[in-house]
């Protein structure tokens, strides 16, 4: 059924590009953050055609979930959402638009002509890939970037709390 | 289907994600549109991945994610950190190195 895969994947192409635009022209930085989890959901979705539940529904609790809520969290907690759009270099907006478009032709230009594969369709059933053996994958031949990841994370977390730290001068130090 | 739909909507959301780090002022808006870099990328693997029929595409997938978080909370604490200082998070006002 190539004609029913190629609306649905226009369909949520469409959505993916339409809340990407959305988050970048709306004025609301919790708009903003809310068109970036529709558009999570849309790409978790594309991952579901492509055969990869797993990372589909990691997507959604890691991007959608966590990281979103998080964003949300420090726009509040901050009260930033009101976002200014006046521009202090003259013209700079549509000067980077213009470039984001040729760098767009270029990207597009050279994945499809020089990159060989692009012409080449996708299998037609695609085989769902079970979490059971991308695990089996991870903890044998990647094992060593999984424990780097676990490294990273920590280091994340201590500077996290770091930066955020607030210090109270200590009681001993006021005396000295 | 071909690839070269999924390759097209993914360098179109990066290029949205390129555009909004270097349009928008707002230092949240521009993490945001990191976050749209990493799931364009995201999806290429994915894509290539389902293409070469390996499962690899899609571990790499794992790893961008976990350094993703990380990146983002180091992020927002730096925000917090320094809007604690300056009271505002527009990058413009972020210049007190500039000679």
């Amino acid at each position: 059924m190539p004609v029913i895969q190629i609306v649905i994947f226009a369909i949520l192409g469409l959505v993916a590009v339409g809340t990407a635009v959305g988050m970048l022209l709306s004025r609301n930085a919790v708009y903003a953050a809310l068109f970036l989890v529709l558009n999570f959901a849309t790409i978790a979705i594309l991952y579901l055609i492509l055969g990869a539940p797993f990372i589909a529904l990691a997507q959604i609790t890691v991007y959608a979930g966590a990281i979103m809520v998080l964003f949300l969290f420090v726009i509040m907690l901050l009260g930033v959402e009101k976002l200014p759009f006046k521009e202090r270099l003259r013209g700079q907006r549509l000067i980077a638009i213009l470039l984001g478009v040729v760098f767009l032709g270029e990207a597009v230009l050279y994945l499809v002509y020089r990159g060989q594969a692009g012409q080449l369709p996708l299998p037609d059933a695609i085989q769902f890939v079970s979490p059971a053996e991308l695990g089996r994958v991870l903890f044998s031949q990647y094992m060593l970037p999984f424990e780097i990841t676990s490294i990273i994370l920590l280091a994340a977390l201590v500077g996290a709390i770091v930066l955020t730290h607030h210090d109270k001068p200590t009681p001993a130090a006021e005396q000295i | 289907m071909p690839i070269t739909y999924y390759i097209v909507l993914s360098s179109i959301l990066f290029v949205l994600g390129v555009i909004g780090v270097v349009v928008r002022r707002n230092a949240i808006v521009i993490f945001m549109s990191l976050e749209l870099m990493f799931n364009a990328a995201n999806l290429l693997f994915v894509a290539f991945a389902a293409y070469y029929q390996i499962i690899t595409g899609q571990l790499f997938v794992f790893f961008v994610m976990t350094v993703a978080a990380a990146e983002v909370a180091v992020g927002l604490a730096l925000m917090v950190a320094i809007f604690r200082a300056k009271h505002s998070i527009d990058v413009d006002q972020m210049s007190s190195l500039k000679g």
